[in-house]
């Protein structure tokens, strides 16, 4: 039989700031995501020094996911992220270290997350997270794949609960949306209500 | 849950431009890593790498013979692509219910300088959606990209679609190249062996970068004439949350892969025949493995890297390697490791060092990959 799943929480964080279950949450908004990441960081208030030396889209996902699982008990929580640009941001700055003969500097630090699924990575660790995940690239959120993936995650007993999400960062052009699937929550799971949290 | 079962393969590599190539290159013990000639600023590295002009000259036999006229022109990643989809699509009746599912991590990079900041020559999207018109599929692409498990989890990924009726069949592909972004980074990193690489070995030194591409085609429906019929029995992806680049000391997320992909084919460690493993030679990959093998009671187990014969090809890794170990199924040999003479791990593996001709039932494939990512898939075959 079909089980029926539901959305326990959801957040957004994008150019007008930030957003959890709909309210927004207090932060410095900049147009700069340094900025913005690092006060938003610290209103957290989450003790983490492994967060400044992540790139911006890991630290973008990394504190979505840190509104949502803060103060989760579970630990088995699947990730299933997608976004539009891979991790064209740091693959730009790899390309910048090695693109002059004269100064050819390429460096294990930026390399490391030439992958847009070190991302989930950050997240597992910080949230000790040994659990099912996948990274998808699309030119949209693909709420049809993304609904169905996470429904067969959770109908084969391979997660209590799944994180699911769009996080995407190019040159300062940022958008999360992240939300957490379980069997109870205020919002059905759905492709109608996925949809209306992504747009 | 319902059988998923596998259909025609081919893959192109170092050794090769069809499957029967590159298999019986293996079987006779080849290796397509040479000594290459420096790449930018990078010094004589040994890499497996596919000749551009000779991959050309093929790539247009290939569109003339099957007539297949188009406006654009391809890069050398969509040329590898394209040649190792033909002989599955040529066939295939694609419907609204075939899904095409591509796996890289780095796809067109190559195309890239620091100058294209909106990275349209590197955007997957845009690569996927070029591979699913030139062949007339109805559905938007799948692009997975999930480090070095990407390959082989694209087959998990279809089996799981095709569980849950999300489509029918689907096609995968796979490739990356040998690009100066991926070679300065690994190396960066200190992890290119300065010879062939060795997996398992006590004198491996680091990994070799291989170029490849893999197509597999993959149904809900037994594949019609086929007296052996190849299955994912069992299937899991489980993340190490342990360090970014690093592996696990522990092979936490390994172990936990393999155990899920036995427990969901109800098939015991010592049902297993064989295992092909990550085997990347580098000292912290394969000693995890070792660890993680023994964990799970695999560590008898007759097992290789298939690493030294073409290289490590990246998003293709897995789904090459599991295409030559289905080859290994249907043929009922056992291929050896390449480059592998003394126990290297700390704790031994059963690493196969000679051809071994033994009826063969099934067998476990591994990957591992950054970001802590792990993959296990159990496949089996039945004789109908």
């Amino acid at each position: 039989m079909e089980r029926k799943y539901h959305i326990s929480k959801h957040c957004r964080i994008d150019h007008h700031g930030v957003l959890y279950n709909g309210q927004p949450l207090s932060a410095e908004i900049s147009t700069e995501f340094s900025i913005f990441s690092k006060a938003f960081y610290y209103s957290l208030g989450t003790t983490y020094p492994k967060f400044f030396k992540m790139d911006n889209l890991s630290k973008l996902a990394w504190l979505g996911a840190e509104i949502l699982l803060k103060e989760e008990l579970s630990k088995n929580i699947a990730i299933v992220l997608s976004n539009r640009s891979s991790s064209y941001d740091t693959d730009l700055k790899h390309i910048h270290t090695i693109s002059s003969t004269e100064q050819y500097y390429p460096s294990p630090a930026i390399f490391v997350y030439t992958l847009p699924n070190v991302c989930i990575g950050e997240i597992a660790i910080r949230h000790h997270l040994q659990t099912e995940n996948i990274f998808f690239v699309s030119e949209q959120f693909d709420s049809q794949l993304t609904v169905n993936y996470c429904n067969y995650l959770l109908n084969s007993n391979r997660a209590e609960k799944v994180l699911c999400g769009w996080v995407e960062y190019l040159e300062e052009n940022y958008k999360l949306v992240l939300y957490l699937v379980e069997k109870t929550g205020n919002l059905a799971h759905d492709l109608n209500v996925v949809r209306q949290l992504m747009l | 849950m319902r059988k998923v079962y596998i259909g025609p393969y081919n893959c192109i590599s170092s050794l090769g431009y069809t499957l029967e190539d590159t298999w019986s290159a293996v079987v006779e013990g080849k290796s397509g890593i040479t000594l290459q000639e420096p790449i930018g600023e990078i010094p004589n590295t040994y890499a497996a790498i596919i000749a551009r002009d000779e991959l050309d000259s093929y790539f247009t036999a290939q569109l003339q013979d099957i007539k297949l006229s188009t406006p654009f022109s391809f890069t050398k990643l969509e040329k590898l692509m394209i040649s190792a989809l033909l002989p599955i699509v040529r066939n295939l009746d694609i419907t609204t219910e075939t899904e095409l599912i591509i796996s890289t991590t780095k796809g067109n990079i190559d195309q890239c300088d620091d100058k294209d900041k909106n990275g349209a020559a590197a955007s997957l999207p845009a690569l996927a959606q070029r591979i699913a018109y030139l062949f007339g599929f109805k559905r938007s692409p799948i692009v997975i990209s999930n480090a070095c498990v990407s390959g082989l989890q694209a087959i998990s990924t279809a089996k799981r679609l095709i569980q849950m009726d999300y489509c029918k069949d689907a096609v995968i592909v796979a490739a990356d190249l040998v690009s100066e972004f991926v070679l300065s980074g690994f190396r960066s990193f200190q992890a290119l062996s300065d010879g062939i690489c060795r997996p398992y070995d006590e004198d491996r030194k680091g990994l070799n970068l291989g170029e490849a591409a893999a197509a597999l085609y993959i149904s809900k429906q037994p594949i019609p004439d086929q007296k052996q019929q190849f299955y994912v029995a069992g299937e899991a992806s489980i993340n190490d949350a342990n360090h970014i680049s690093g592996p696990s000391r522990t092979g936490e997320g390994l172990k936990c892969s393999i155990e899920r992909a036995l427990a969901e084919a109800a098939i015991l460690p010592e049902a297993v025949d064989f295992i092909c493993a990550h085997g990347t030679a580098t000292v912290y990959n394969d000693e995890m493995e070792a660890i993680a093998l023994h964990r799970t009671k695999l560590a008898d187990k007759p097992i290789n890297s298939l690493k030294g014969y073409f290289g490590h090809t990246l998003g293709t890794a897995g789904l090459i390697e599991s295409i030559l170990s289905l080859e290994s199924l249907r043929n009922n040999i056992l291929l050896p490791s390449l480059g592998y003479q003394k126990q290297g791990t700390s704790l031994p593996l059963a690493v196969i060092t000679e051809r071994i001709h033994k009826p063969l039932s099934r067998f476990l494939k591994t990957a591992s990959g950054f970001a802590g990512t792990n993959t296990a898939i159990l496949f089996e075959k039945e004789i109908i």
